[in-house]
């Protein structure tokens, strides 16, 4: 049961990489690969302050702010200087690892006997309740906000950006710099992911990020799915729907290791899983037509 | 309301694949006119339209709108003036968002897109008025994504959604090239209704010669990037269909 439980709080702290994956991916139609950098980037910056004895609470909005630094690098290298959004991503990623093992000073920062924000905060007596029960408030704001701001009027010319370019700039949109703060917006996200897994599993690693973005894709691809399978057109189910997908996505991964797949496998595994779930509807579309 | 000096626009400037779409275009276009542009393919009718949207910026010369000097403007900066409906009806609405957010965003077109959410009751009720004027039965279905309508629809709304905010000068660049007659006929006459009550100055690009025959108040003819007919009202009026089909002879 336990095993589970720690699936559904990792689903929970990746919640953020969903959401981030779904602005670049569904909103703006950026495949943004920043993720791997900026979310190892956000668990850089919480490890080396939370060493240094800043409090957790000061440490999220610069997490937040580094994350943000990293994405708008990338939209600034691919509006204006008109460079592939891959490439751009890719190239952000790369330079990240250096950032990180030079902030990091090694490869690997340890947080024992470090105060988190799931010890500074006490809500139940079982660490794994008291964490799920943090995580959960955590999350539930994160989609109120990014819900929120999808609504306004703001929101429908970032949704309008990635859907239909010329519309949105004869409607007096400045597109460049929409994407750029919409890549900003979701590595920000994201390296609040890195924020909160490090303190979950205790240390920051250089390569924790290493194929992350799948996790962000299979969430949103899971959602997608079910978005399609319902048609639902509300923005908030569709939110809630991205966060079902990290979790769900995670509960996958644990129950593959459950029984039996061999660990060394588990990129492996993630990756026919998440090919599957992106080829489900083509395949059963071809049967039935 | 619009003036375009000596406009030059040259692609691909001294490579192999160089092309000259415009070459010194003077061109007065007053307020509340109709102007049709007609022409063959290649004769820089879209470059010089997109040069007034601000989409292209041009190689030489100057272009005012309403008395300002915009020639160095990026389009998204002129939509202040200018409402635009495309040749492909895809390109005027986002196809995944609701009738009701690209009406929104049609409505802010001159403003700030802010963070309060601008959608309500009255705004909703608003939109249903305008868009039951086309009398497509399009006003009960403002929660649909715009990508389930048909060409024809999307071009209309386009057109409704030029006019959601204060608007100046309309552009429309082929707008009935994809659409069945009857779809292009409600298109051209919603147009003409439009630019008589708002008095918007609109310029009309087509290779509908019966449009470019009906609609408007004053016809031009381009070849090789440059103008080589321009008829006014009187002489617009006094010409017959056939003497239009006779320019391409």
């Amino acid at each position: 049961m336990d095993f589970y439980l720690t699936a559904l709080l990792q689903g929970l702290c990746f919640s953020g990489i969903a959401l981030g994956i779904y602005i670049s991916m569904k909103i703006f139609n950026i495949p943004d690969i920043t993720t791997d950098g900026s979310y190892t980037f956000g668990a850089t910056v919480t490890a080396v302050l939370l060493t240094h004895h800043f409090p957790a609470f000061i440490i999220l909005p610069i997490v937040i702010a580094a994350g943000a630094l990293a994405g708008s690098v990338t939209g600034i290298i691919h509006t204006k200087l008109n460079i592939n959004p891959l490439l751009a991503g890719i190239l952000v990623m790369t330079a990240l690892f250096s950032v990180n093992l030079t902030l990091m000073g090694r490869s690997n920062i340890p947080l024992l006997n470090v105060s988190s924000i799931f010890s500074l905060i006490n809500i139940s007596g079982d660490p794994n309740h008291n964490t799920f029960w943090i995580l959960l408030f955590f999350v539930v704001i994160v989609t109120l906000i990014i819900g929120y701001l999808l609504k306004t009027d703001f929101g429908i010319a970032m949704r309008a950006t990635g859907n239909s370019e010329s519309m949105v700039r004869a409607l007096g949109v400045n597109t460049d710099r929409m994407k750029i703060i919409g890549l900003a917006l979701a590595n920000a996200l994201t390296a609040t992911s890195g924020y909160l897994m490090t303190q979950f599993q205790g240390f920051a690693d250089i390569n924790m990020g290493i194929g992350i973005v799948i996790v962000g894709l299979g969430s949103v691809i899971i959602a997608e799915s079910l978005i399609n399978w319902f048609k639902i057109t509300s923005v908030w189910l569709s939110l809630v729907l991205v966060l079902s997908g990290a979790v769900i996505f995670q509960i996958v991964l644990a129950v593959t290791l459950s029984i039996g797949v061999d660990a060394n496998l588990l990129k492996l595994v993630t990756a026919a899983f998440v090919l599957l779930i992106v080829s489900l509807p083509r395949l059963s579309f071809k049967s039935s037509a | 309301m619009i003036d375009l000096k000596s406009i030059h626009k040259t692609f691909n400037k001294g490579k192999a694949n160089q092309v000259d779409a415009i070459r010194g275009v003077n061109l007065s276009i007053a307020e509340k006119e109709f102007l049709v542009i007609v022409g063959s393919n290649g004769s820089g009718k879209t470059t010089l339209l997109n040069l007034i949207a601000g989409a292209i910026l041009p190689s030489s010369g100057t272009v005012y709108i309403d008395g300002n000097d915009v020639t160095k403007l990026p389009d998204y900066k002129r939509s202040e003036w200018i409402a635009r409906v495309f040749q492909n009806p895809l390109s005027g609405t986002a196809p995944d968002l609701s009738i009701l957010d690209n009406f929104r965003l049609a409505a802010i077109r001159t403003k700030a897109k802010g963070l309060s959410i601008g959608i309500n009751d009255p705004f909703k009720k608003s939109v249903k008025e305008k868009i039951a004027m086309l009398g497509m039965g399009l006003e009960n279905k403002i929660e649909q994504p715009m990508g389930t309508l048909s060409g024809g629809q999307r071009q209309a709304l386009t057109l409704l959604m030029s006019i959601m905010d204060s608007c100046k000068v309309l552009l429309l660049d082929e707008p009935t090239a994809a659409l069945d007659p009857r779809s292009a006929d409600v298109v051209m006459r919603t147009a003409d209704k439009l630019t008589t009550e708002f008095g918007l100055t609109t310029i009309l690009i087509t290779h509908n010669l019966k449009e470019a025959f009906t609609y408007g108040n004053r016809i031009i003819q381009m070849a090789e990037g440059k103008i080589i007919k321009d008829l006014n009202k009187q002489d617009k009026a006094s010409l017959k269909q056939n003497d239009i089909f006779d320019w391409f002879g």
